[in-house]
């Protein structure tokens, strides 16, 4: 049983203070939705659980089994079991998915014998082409073939925890199923702990949260189980915002909402 | 051995080249080269140790046909002429319809004890009508040798003929290469001229491709590498003279410690040659901040319907690229060399000789490895 602890976390990008003390505790299966407006700092939140560069922390701890990730170099708090499957993940020209992982699993001191075999298992799994395993990293992949991608590495390199972020944009509805379910089979054999960021209530309906909490302005405003989702959809975030702050509007649906009707 | 391989020292050509002054870096040319630190008086003429592999199938080359292909090559500067001096020319000559499976591997070696000679190797290749083949020629020296080495290459594809030539310098860092490629492609004929740079102190290779038949075309692709203080020196010339031609450019570099790389290109469409295309893309990366790379794409179009276009880039390793691999828990020495190697990948795809990749691939990785610790003020 792992347990990631976030507290009081205060973070800003280039010098504007967008996370304003965020208290979260994640548990070995356990999955957490974090559900927030645009500018929310959702995004903001996840670069800096796994260390992007051009982030600045203030304040406030991210300890996984007490080891505090934000002293690590981002390849190390990968190490110690922390993953990110980004919204946008970065085409990687002339490097294939095999070469990435045949370093991921050395870099851990994991043996890459059965690696073919395995991605090849793990790619008929989620329905990713086994034609693409050739391609550069997300080189001229489809915004679906790039999810299911993002959810085969998180599959094979088997982290303690993982924040998806925004995994349903720009997601066709069966790829949104697969990459769904495929995390959820996770939490179930390796007991991965799941943050899953999200505008909408439509991955909810896929991967089920025991936990939403609401996000606004740079803090967790309230906390609940799945109805809390519900009440969020009736009520907007408006409702959760601050007496003394400006209402925050639900954005309006982009185009990838479209699939939520 | 099939390969016509002579010395020779044509007294006019070296008294022509006695009257000349060395090029200017004044000269657009020569711009940003390192030209003004060569003391040719230092450098007398010597000779390379030259090998050719893969020529025995060929019937011996006809001096006539060498001697008019070698009349044919521009002479631009005292480098060309000493040259034509003090030639040591290896002459290919593939017949009309001839297609060889294997490539053809001449090798010229500057050994220790030739260290302070300057060396003129020639080599000429001549494709017959829809002939096939491909010529790798390499250049190596003695780690220690200190040498000028003044390479020329004359190549003429016939009507059809499909010729591939791929150079490859390995030199050892003491020593300084000016070369000079010309390459004719006459009626749908089809030319690769490849380079792979990795070694010399100052290694230049100025190429010119002529397109003198309709429906010919030429590619021309480059992978150079420059460490420690070592500069790579490109300039290539897509002419294109004849109608409905194209021609297609793909150089990459990358420069580390205090390297220099230039690249300037131009692309030159004529007055006839209606109906062409031409593409030239110069992609070079920074790895130290004491590195400089320099990037220059010209067009010069004298005729419409047309088709061209260049891009050129230079900068350090991209920030999301390594954060992605990082963040998957690869160390950032494994990252760098992931896109290092990725970077090469598709030029390393398009050299005429695929089995030559995994030592180039090695190389790289090497050369990656040996890059100084930045410092910083």
């Amino acid at each position: 049983m792992s347990t990631l602890q976030i507290k009081g976390l205060v973070a800003s990008v280039a010098g504007k203070q967008i996370l304003n003390g965020i208290d979260l505790t994640v548990k070995s299966g356990e999955v957490h939705a974090i559900m927030g407006p645009n500018g929310a700092g959702k995004s903001t939140l996840s670069a800096v659980i796994m260390g992007k560069p051009g982030y600045e922390v203030h304040a406030g701890q991210v300890l996984l089994d007490g080891v505090d990730l934000l002293a690590l170099p981002a390849w190390q708090r990968a190490q110690a079991g922390m993953h990110l499957v980004m919204q946008y993940p970065s085409e990687v020209p002339g490097v294939g998915l095999t070469d990435m992982l045949t370093e991921a699993y050395s870099a851990r001191g994991r043996s890459t014998d059965g690696l073919a075999a395995a991605v090849a298992d793990e790619a008929e799994r989620i329905h990713f082409p086994v034609a693409l395993l050739d391609r550069s990293l997300n080189v001229d992949l489809s915004g679906g073939e790039k999810k299911r991608n993002e959810t085969l590495q998180l599959a094979l390199l088997q982290p303690k925890f993982a924040i998806l972020d925004e995994l349903d944009s720009g997601l066709d509805i069966d790829a949104l199923r697969d990459c769904s379910r495929r995390v959820e089979d996770a939490t179930n054999a390796t007991g991965l702990g799941v943050i899953a960021i999200t505008h909408y209530n439509r991955l909810l309906e896929e991967l089920h949260p025991d936990h939403v909490h609401i996000l606004v302005k740079g803090r967790i405003v309230a906390s609940g189980g799945p109805e809390l989702a519900d009440r969020l959809e009736v009520e907007g975030y408006e409702a959760f915002a601050g007496p003394d702050e400006q209402p925050v509007r639900a954005k309006k649906p982009a185009l990838d909402d479209l699939f939520a009707l | 051995m099939s390969a016509l391989l002579t010395t020779a020292v044509d007294p006019a050509a070296a008294e022509r080249a006695a009257a000349m002054t060395m090029p200017s870096p004044e000269l657009e040319v020569w711009r940003y080269s390192r030209i003004a630190e060569l003391d040719l008086a230092a450098f007398p003429p010597g000779e390379a140790r030259t090998t050719v592999i893969g020529a025995e199938v060929l019937p011996a080359a006809d001096p006539a046909l060498v001697a008019r292909l070698v009349a044919g090559m521009a002479v631009h500067d005292i480098f060309d002429e000493l040259n034509a001096a003090y030639h040591q020319t290896v002459a290919i000559c593939v017949p009309a319809g001839k297609v060889l499976a294997e490539p053809i591997v001449v090798t010229h070696r500057i050994p220790l004890e030739d260290s302070g000679r300057a060396v003129y190797p020639r080599l000429v290749i001549h494709g017959g009508q829809d002939s096939e083949f491909t010529v790798v020629e390499r250049f190596e020296s003695h780690l220690d040798a200190q040498a000028l080495i003044v390479p020329r290459l004359v190549l003429h594809a016939e009507q059809a003929a499909r010729v591939s030539y791929l150079g490859i310098n390995l030199l050892g860092d003491k020593v300084w290469q000016l070369g000079h490629q010309q390459a004719t492609g006459e009626r749908d004929s089809t030319t690769l001229l490849a380079t792979v740079a990795l070694g010399g102190d100052y290694a230049r290779v100025r190429t010119d491709a002529r397109l003198v038949g309709q429906g010919g075309t030429t590619k021309q692709v480059a992978l150079y590498y420059a460490d420690g203080n070592q500069m790579h020196d490109f300039r290539t010339l897509q002419d294109h003279i004849a109608p409905r031609t194209s021609s297609d450019l793909l150089f990459k570099g990358a420069v580390q410690d205090t390297a220099k790389s230039v690249y300037t290109g131009l692309i030159r469409i004529g007055e006839d040659a209606r109906g062409s295309t031409a593409y030239q893309t110069n992609r070079n990366l920074t790895l130290s901040e004491g590195a400089w790379a320099e990037s220059v794409p010209n067009l010069d179009i004298k005729t419409n319907e047309v088709k061209c276009s260049h891009a050129s880039t230079v900068g350090p390793i991209d920030d999301e690229q390594r954060f992605y691999l990082e963040s998957r828990g690869i160390p950032p020495e494994v990252a760098e060399r992931l896109v290092v190697l990725g970077f090469f990948d598709d030029v390393l795809g398009l050299l005429p000789v695929g089995d030559l990749r995994t030592d180039l691939r090695a190389r790289v990785a090497a050369k990656l490895q040996r890059r100084l610790p930045e410092v910083h003020a």
